[in-house]
């Protein structure tokens, strides 16, 4: 071979193989400060600072009161205390930020010192933390002891049968919110009547949102169909708030508006929104979002949507980025606001990106782990699909079953998911009827009832929607009409379920930081309070809880695979006979090759885990031997089940010193008598996948080195299938009857087998 | 009645306190039933906050260490009784470059503060018109 008859490659091909996975749909971006690319840092970052004259602000991380912007002037009037501030600002950052992670310097403590502190300040404490300490300072710092997740419950054609039946759904998925928004702005009262009613099917308490514009969102929450609002987005610069068509105070204005209409109510920011709208001021996305947090606890909201939210897939291009999510996040639970904490925006391409992401949240907990999760699949989610959607709940579910961690969800059966579907389509579907909107068929309702997406749905077209949105919002039909129809039509339970959730508005208690409804109870940062302090304390897995999250479906049981075998047993009956007929004896024909094979073997067990039956499997390798030019011979070892040692007592056995080990599970050994246990000739180690024609070529080479020759080995292909996560559990079941069966010091047992009928 | 201060123990008040909690028309905790509701003895008024509470839970999050959260529901508080219509003009005025000066916002405050008696919201209000005119928000954008 020369260099002139052969191309010289100019590429590893590996990175042709890179390039095809889905990470490289993701695209990354240079750090690049100028321009607003920096995770934690920018020099032009200002520096901690705060000068306070008597109990007026004077300066702020750098800028003279005189120079403040409006977010400037709304923090030093609002949010610095001017009290904890002198304190608070002496110490180094370094020390804090231990604090922070050292479980015995109290949430409290912490707290107080946060009503000192800048937002430059902020920043670069928590900028001192790695990223598991920063998940360990958010589990300890959050608000609210017990975690919570939140919903998107949306369809691509704003269908209120399914929104009802998706939100019934996920009600019993266990959301404690449920977010839905529009394709279409003006069926914003319709989707409002159907997630209402279906939120109140199964059980009551989950608070529900309908995203719109800011007048239709309080006219919806005023008619009493929602319980909460976070669609009050702030910025980190003044050029992007005048932008997004706000000022502090206008924003303000709105938030003390949802508190007089008893409507819970957080404000929303995140990183990268500043860097997309394009007003940066070139400065780092943490210390922007620092500004975001602090003038939301001056505003006095009692929480946030936050880490990165729309901006967290561009935050997520940066070196850090992800950190930084969660860095943002610390800080908001630092400051005391309740966090629904993002993880709501496909923020990659990649499984592994996603899992990633959402693992620190997940064993952390959150007041909300997402904002939302999309419970919906990816196409029929009108915010764009989030970092998890329906596709991946269930991937959820065993993560938290995994890490024995609560994400706030809780698995269901196939047959309560379809009673609560059918029940929610009945109860919106009367309510649609009973005030004149519409009247759903049959055939709508059923297509509905079943279907995993809209896709599938025959249902109302847009414009029928449409005249039900308008109809609702015209006849000015309020909750009252709706808790109304329901128990005309004998939905009494939905009625009551809807009725307790809106009489809550009349306390207000769930206005409180972080309040979610569970059992018919307002739990929120006041009544309970994160109390972490080490192990031992703040949220513990309670053992009731502990098996409600570990009852995902389909797990198998020794019982499962006893049934499976037993189903086995009549069929291997009508093929093959084994007839023991006494110890077994070394023969001295050179072409006597000795098959050992398992306690279980054709006893209690009949197939291999590649389904194979042992009959069937039996016939192969002695075909092979037989081609092979010897002659098979059938001892049943009974002092072991290991496969070495099948295949090294078979050995010893055979004339040709030559033998097979194997067991009921299909793994195999060809083995040579004066070799050491585990030095064997041949391995067939991945059972799952190893087909009867292996099974020949096993025989034939165990014929081919009786003889004396050197055949070239059987492979059993692999594509690198995860054979432990597939297999490892119903084989262990499976290899332990094997064990039990086991009798120290048995002897081998001649068998002689009898094939009847035909092969299969 | 003697004025007392609710405190962290006092939460939830639905639950630890109904004997403070009522509704507009001054029905407790325990009249708003399905049967109430459908016999038209409650009504949509009675499944609304009312000042009184937003000052309760002002109080219970300011013993919480919330004081800023105590001051929204203060203003809250305040804007219960402001018409829907009369909260979204203001609102609308508060964005950026809708009022074209100072006064403009300024006489939205006497409004708040003449006919609505809501004193912290007109104060918060012309807070932001000296703010805004420091900033240059008096000017068109669209």
């Amino acid at each position: 071979m020369t260099e002139e008859t052969h191309a010289r490659a100019n590429r590893w091909k590996r990175f042709s193989d890179w390039d095809d996975r889905p990470l490289r749909l993701d695209q990354f971006a240079v750090e690049d400060p100028a321009n607003g690319f920096a995770a934690f840092k920018s020099p032009y970052d200002p520096k901690p600072e705060l000068g306070i004259g008597g109990r007026l602000v004077e300066s702020m991380d750098g800028v003279a009161a005189r120079d403040f912007d409006m977010i400037d002037v709304f923090i030093a009037r609002y949010h610095i205390d001017p009290e904890v501030a002198p304190e608070a600002m002496a110490m180094p950052s370094t020390e804090v930020a231990r604090m922070l992670v050292d479980m015995n310097v109290p949430r409290s403590e912490l707290v107080r010192l946060a009503h000192g502190m800048t937002p430059a300040k902020l920043a670069d404490v928590v900028s001192q933390l790695s990223s598991l300490e920063i998940a360990f300072a958010y589990g300890k710092m959050r608000a609210r002891k017990t975690p919570g997740n939140q919903a998107h419950v949306t369809n691509a054609k704003d269908d209120p049968l399914q929104m009802a039946a998706d939100a019934a759904t996920a009600v019993a998925f266990g959301f404690d919110e449920i977010e839905t928004t529009m394709r279409v702005a003006r069926n914003a009262w319709s989707n409002a009547v159907a997630c209402a009613v279906g939120a109140a099917v199964g059980r009551w308490g989950t608070l529900f949102q309908c995203s719109s514009e800011e007048a239709e969102e309080l006219k919806i929450g005023m008619a009493g169909f929602t319980s909460y609002a976070e669609t009050v987005s702030v910025y980190g610069t003044e050029k992007s708030f005048i932008d997004g068509d706000d000022t502090p105070w206008s924003k303000a204005f709105l938030a003390a508006a949802y508190a007089s209409r008893g409507i819970k109510m957080r404000c929303t920011s995140g990183a990268g929104s500043e860097l997309l709208m394009g007003f940066h001021d070139r400065k780092s996305l943490l210390y922007l979002e620092a500004r975001c947090l602090c003038l939301q606890r001056a505003m006095g909201v009692q929480g946030t949507q936050n880490g990165g939210i729309d901006g967290a897939p561009v935050t997520c291009t940066v070196p850090g980025g992800m950190r930084e999510l969660m860095a943002e996040n610390l800080i908001a639970v630092w400051l005391d606001l309740e966090c629904a904490s993002g993880n709501d925006a496909r923020a990659t391409e990649s499984e592994i990106r996603v899992g990633a992401k959402i693992l620190p949240y997940l064993i952390a907990g959150s007041d909300l782990i997402c904002s939302g999760f999309g419970s919906i699949l990816k196409y029929d989610n009108s915010f764009n699909a989030s970092l998890l959607n329906g596709e991946e709940l269930e991937d959820y579910l065993v993560l938290q079953r995994d890490f024995e961690a609560d994400g706030g969800l809780t698995p269901i059966g196939e047959t309560r998911v379809m009673d609560l579907r059918s029940r929610a389509v009945d109860a919106l579907s009367a309510v649609l009827e009973e005030l004149n909107l519409a009247k759903p068929t049959t055939d709508m309702k059923q297509s509905v009832i079943a279907a995993s997406g809209s896709d599938e749905t025959r249902t109302f077209s847009g414009r029928d929607v449409a005249a039900i949105s308008e109809a609702i919002k015209d006849r000015e039909i309020t909750v009252v009409d709706v808790i109304k129809a329901l128990a005309k039509r004998g939905f009494n339970e939905e009625a009551e379920n809807l009725l307790n959730l809106v009489r809550l508005r009349v306390s207000g208690d769930y206005l409180q930081t972080s309040a979610v409804i569970r059992d018919g109870r307002v739990l929120s940062a006041v009544n309970d309070p994160n109390d972490y302090r080490g192990p031992g304390t703040g949220y513990r897995i309670s053992d009731a809880r502990r098996d409600e999250i570990v009852a995902i479906r389909d797990v198998l049981t020794r019982q499962d695979v006893l049934r499976v075998e037993a189903r086995h047993k009549s069929a291997e009956s009508s093929r093959i006979l084994y007839n023991a007929i006494g110890p077994a004896t070394a023969a001295k024909d050179r072409r006597d090759v000795v098959i050992g094979i398992s306690p279980a073997f054709g006893v209690k067990l009949f197939r291999t885990v590649a389904g194979h039956p042992l009959s069937a499997v039996l016939r192969a390798i002695i075909a092979g031997i037989n081609e092979g030019g010897c002659a098979a011979r059938i001892v049943r070892m009974r002092h072991t089940a290991d496969t070495s040692f099948l295949g090294l007592s078979a050995a010893r056995l055979a004339g040709s010193g030559v033998g097979i080990g194997i067991q009921a599970k299909g793994t195999a050994v060809i083995h040579q008598k004066d070799r050491l246990p585990h030095n064997n000739l041949e391995l067939f180690s991945n059972a799952p996948i190893t087909k009867l024609d292996h099974y020949k070529s096993m025989g034939a080479n165990a014929a081919s080195y009786a003889l004396g020759e050197m055949p070239e080995p059987i492979i059993v292909p692999t594509r690198g299938e995860a054979m432990g996560s597939r297999f490892h559990a119903r084989i262990s079941l499976i290899y332990a009857i094997e064990t039990e069966m086991i009798s120290e010091g048995a002897t081998p047992e001649e068998i002689e087998i009898t094939f009847l009928g035909a092969a299969t | 009645m003697t004025k007392e201060t609710l405190s962290v123990s006092d939460y939830p008040l639905a639950e630890k306190r109904p004997d403070v909690v009522e509704t507009k028309t001054g029905k407790g905790i325990e009249d708003i039933t399905l049967d109430g509701l459908l016999s038209d003895r409650v009504t949509l008024e009675d499944l609304r906050i009312t000042s009184r509470a937003l000052r309760q839970q002002a109080e219970i999050a300011r013993a919480a260490g919330r004081p800023t959260l105590a001051q929204n529901f203060e203003r809250g508080a305040e804007m219960v009784g402001v018409p829907q219509d009369v909260i979204m003009r203001v609102y609308e005025l508060l964005r950026p470059g809708r009022a074209s000066s100072k006064d403009e916002l300024l006489a939205a405050a006497m409004e708040l503060r003449d006919t609505y008696h809501a004193a912290k919201i007109a104060s918060f209000v012309e807070e932001a018109a000296d703010v805004y005119e420091r900033r240059a928000l008096f000017k068109r954008r669209y």
